[in-house]
């Protein structure tokens, strides 16, 4: 069911919530997190699609922010939905005017009780996502640098303004690579001398690829450019051999460690979906994140 | 090969997949239902979220009469067929490197030494290091063959890696038959390398118990016979026997379900809190319950066994199990089972335990219901409380896993009128890529070693010790109870619960 409010509040927003929760026949609320979405006119529909296929995983109240021109006079225009092909709930709010200044004070009302609240920034993150306004009502925080004009200095940016919480997607999208390296080395565990990433310019997962392992392993690691923008390949260089990791097509890589016969194993894009998903399944501070962009800024 | 060794693993990193050493998967069976159905897929899946390790090798021992050729197609078509992660050619083709078909017998000792061989071939060219595990998807009857054969080719052993074997339920058909079969596996492959698997009880379900039970503070202290009048643990099947006349009919329901199943959910929900979640003090824990669990002394009284008749069942019309394909005339297997049990410890004594499963019931579910006592006085009239039943709590299992909150609540208007509510939680993702399906999750463990969940023999023989008295007393019966299918079981099951002043919760 679908309500649309226009030039309204947030307590007429939250009686439609109840109302719609009702005719879709199920008052009871099981949802463990709000998720705000702060993006604008462009973005919202595929932010807001991706969230709410979230929502099997992690069913949530999902809460999209559209801050719109900050002249004229406050107004507040919303849509909620419940049902309909997701677990969850979702609110869509179109602030403009003076009320941009202070959307925080639509969505808190909105937030659901008790629970965790994480905001995730689609596209160009506010300058400390931790001092932001909406920012400060969530415990989670994620940024994109990868989907900003300008990704290296996005993540230099975040890096810096760094306060427990806060999560760049591109350290998601390294899981896959981070985990086949731990896996390599867990097959040969020859002490590694040195080692090379070879990517694109600006790519800010490489960027923390390189500094997760120098803060990892105590050496140093070069970067190189590729012609691709991916991370092309991985090379450490350990006491026994190297260990090679490099990307054959969007899906695969050949993998190869010293003492085996070198080999094809998956390695996928994930969607955006999935790499929320990630995200959400862990709610504290994530430690080793903030080493590795410790490291990076003190690199630089 | 230790976590700790590993500059790039940290016990904070919880992002890092655990991703299994290099090992072969040896199955047995392959060309079986369960193999093509739930195995194979769960491979594949396996590989395609990349937690199979680089070079996991899948070995495939059947019957003669397959080619390499055939057997890759079959495999693929299987995989193709099962999966719930979406097909690519790209995680096939690496993964059929790694697939090898070993022709044979199991009296066959060419044979064996051809899978011997192809073991030795992986270690070379895959890298598999001399681990293997071995899958034995048989019928129990074919076990002490094959596992006399891989101990005779000296395959249970090796100078390095590891060896392990996996067999599913049914551990045996009674206490003498089950200790046989450990005495089988146990003289061939060490305790900690044998897994035993139940399929119906995933991981994630007993470690959505554990953490249900002994993660929170408000249940625990009303968890015990000062608060819990019974206890309902029901696993209800809507199909019939289908194909499986054969295994079926000599088993029962009693012995397909209730001896691990439901008694290791019994366990589960009875156990006192281990003092860590570490394999061998979760088992302790459970091993202490099913030891003071009994049946009740009146078996005549306290347990029910049926058959289910044709009729119509979920709009359609079903056969009776007598007229089923491959029934013998005159037989008098089981299909419904119900039986109480008592366990005899300070927390539990007086609470009864209720079990029951059947086939061609009024729907697929599995639960376990835990009723509360009434409130020791009402302040409310006799009229305002008619409708209002006992507290329960219901932890649901399948379908829709979750929990079920069952209390009284006012109904709204004038008058003092109380009736039942209920309050629903739904754990997420069971449809999600990352959720991980409970045979992946089983043969991931397998490979990583991780058996704490799995039953070990002392379970199972103490299992049997609690079913073998019922089974012996229904054997003197002569004839047996039925029920009409698509109904919730035969009339004695009901007057069983009546006289205990008690009735089964339509699940």
């Amino acid at each position: 069911m679908e309500i649309a409010l226009e030039k309204t509040n947030s307590s007429q927003i939250a009686r439609a919530l109840v109302k719609a929760r009702s005719a879709a026949g199920s008052p009871a609320m099981d949802m463990v997190l709000t998720l705000l979405v702060v993006t604008d006119d462009e973005n919202v529909a595929e932010a807001l699609k991706t969230a709410t296929t979230l929502s099997r995983e992690h069913p949530s109240r999902v809460i999209g922010v559209i801050l719109g021109d900050g002249r004229g006079s406050a107004q507040l225009n919303a849509k909620v939905r419940v049902g309909e092909s997701s677990s969850g709930e979702s609110i869509l709010l179109r602030i403009s005017g003076e009320l941009t200044k202070h959307a925080e004070s639509v969505v808190l009302p909105l937030l659901l009780p008790d629970s965790p609240v994480v905001v995730w920034w689609p596209g160009k993150p506010p300058a400390d996502p931790s001092q932001d306004a909406i920012g400060q009502l969530a415990r989670r925080r994620l940024t994109d640098a990868e989907a900003t004009t300008s990704p290296i200095r996005s993540l230099k940016a975040v890096a810096t303004s760094y306060s427990p919480g806060d999560t760049d997607l591109s350290w998601t999208r390294l899981t896959p690579w981070r985990a086949l390296l731990a896996a390599a080395l867990d097959q040969s565990p020859g002490k590694v001398t040195g080692g090379t990433v070879t990517a694109g310019v600006a790519n800010p997962a490489a960027a923390l690829l390189v500094s997760w392992l120098e803060s990892r392993l105590n050496v140093s690691i070069s970067a190189e450019r590729s012609e691709t923008e991916q991370i092309a390949s991985v090379v450490l260089n350990t006491s026994v051999g190297d260990v090679v990791i490099q990307r054959i097509d969007a899906v695969s890589c050949h993998f190869s460690v010293p003492g085996s016969s070198p080999r094809e194993v998956p390695l996928g894009a994930r969607t955006l979906a999935e790499l929320l998903a990630e995200d959400l399944r862990r709610l504290d501070a994530d430690d080793i994140y903030a080493d590795t962009i410790r490291h990076l800024l003190a690199r630089a | 090969m230790t976590v700790a060794a590993n500059p790039l693993r940290d016990p904070r990193d919880r992002r890092l997949p655990r991703i299994a050493g290099p090992c072969s998967l040896v199955m047995f069976g392959v060309t079986g239902d369960l193999a093509k159905k739930k195995l194979i897929p769960a491979v594949y899946d396996l590989a395609n979220r990349g937690l199979l390790p680089p070079g996991f090798a899948l070995v495939g021992f059947a019957r003669q009469d397959f080619g390499t050729e055939s057997f890759a197609k079959l495999i693929k078509q299987a995989a193709k067929d099962g999966a719930r992660t979406p097909w690519s050619e790209t995680v096939w083709k690496q993964l059929a490197a790694g697939i090898r078909f070993v022709p044979g017998e199991f009296d066959d000792d060419d044979a064996w030494e051809r899978l011997a061989d192809t073991m030795a071939e992986l270690d070379e060219q895959q890298g598999t290091g001399g681990n293997h595990a071995f899958y034995l998807s048989i019928p129990p009857g074919l076990f002490p063959v094959v596992v006399s054969q891989i101990k005779k080719h000296g395959l249970a052993e090796s100078a390095q890696g590891w060896r392990r074997v996996v067999i599913e339920k049914p551990f045996g058909h009674d206490l003498a038959s089950a200790e046989e079969l450990n005495r089988i596996v146990g003289d061939v492959f060490t305790s900690e390398s044998v897994f035993r698997i139940d399929h119906y009880l995933g991981k994630e379900t007993v470690q959505n118990i554990l953490a249900f039970r002994f993660a929170n503070g408000m249940f625990e202290p009303i968890w015990n016979n000062h608060y819990v009048d019974h206890v309902q643990i029901t696993m209800a099947e809507d199909i019939g026997i289908g194909s499986r006349a054969g295994y079926y009919d000599g088993i029962g329901a009693a012995r397909d379900v209730i001896q691990n199943h439901l008694l290791q959910l019994m366990a589960l929900i009875a156990m006192e809190e281990p003092v860590s979640f570490n394999a061998s003090s979760l088992r302790l824990e459970k091993q202490k319950i099913l030891a003071n669990a009994r049946p009740a002394a009146r078996m005549d009284l306290h347990t029910a066994q049926a058959q289910y008749l044709a009729g119509w069942a979920g709009g359609e019309k079903v056969r009776g199990y007598l007229e089923e394909d491959g029934v013998p005339d005159g037989s008098r297997a089981e299909t419904y089972a119900a039986i109480r049990v008592d366990v005899s410890t300070r927390r539990w004594a007086g609470v009864p335990f209720y079990l029951r499963t059947g086939k061609r019931l009024g729907r697929r579910v599995t639960e376990v219901a835990v009723i509360f006592k009434r409130a020791p006085h009402q302040p409310f009239s006799k009229n305002d409380i008619e409708e209002l039943g006992q507290n329960a709590l219901v932890m649901r299992i399948q379908p829709d896993e979750g929990v079920t909150l069952r209390f009284g609540a006012k109904v709204p208007g004038t008058t003092m009128e109380i009736r039942d509510v209920n309050m629903d939680f739904a754990y997420g993702g069971a449809f999600v890529e990352s959720s991980p399906e409970a045979y992946e999750r089983l043969i991931l463990d397998v490979l990583l070693g991780d058996p704490p969940l799995f039953p070990q023999h002392e379970e199972v023989e103490l299992a049997w010790k609690i079913l073998d008295p019922v089974i012996q007393h229904w054997r003197r019966d002569k004839t047996i109870d039925t029920y009409p299918s698509g109904t919730w079981g035969p009339a004695s099951a009901d007057k069983m619960m009546a006289r205990d002043g008690r009735t089964w919760r339509r699940p």
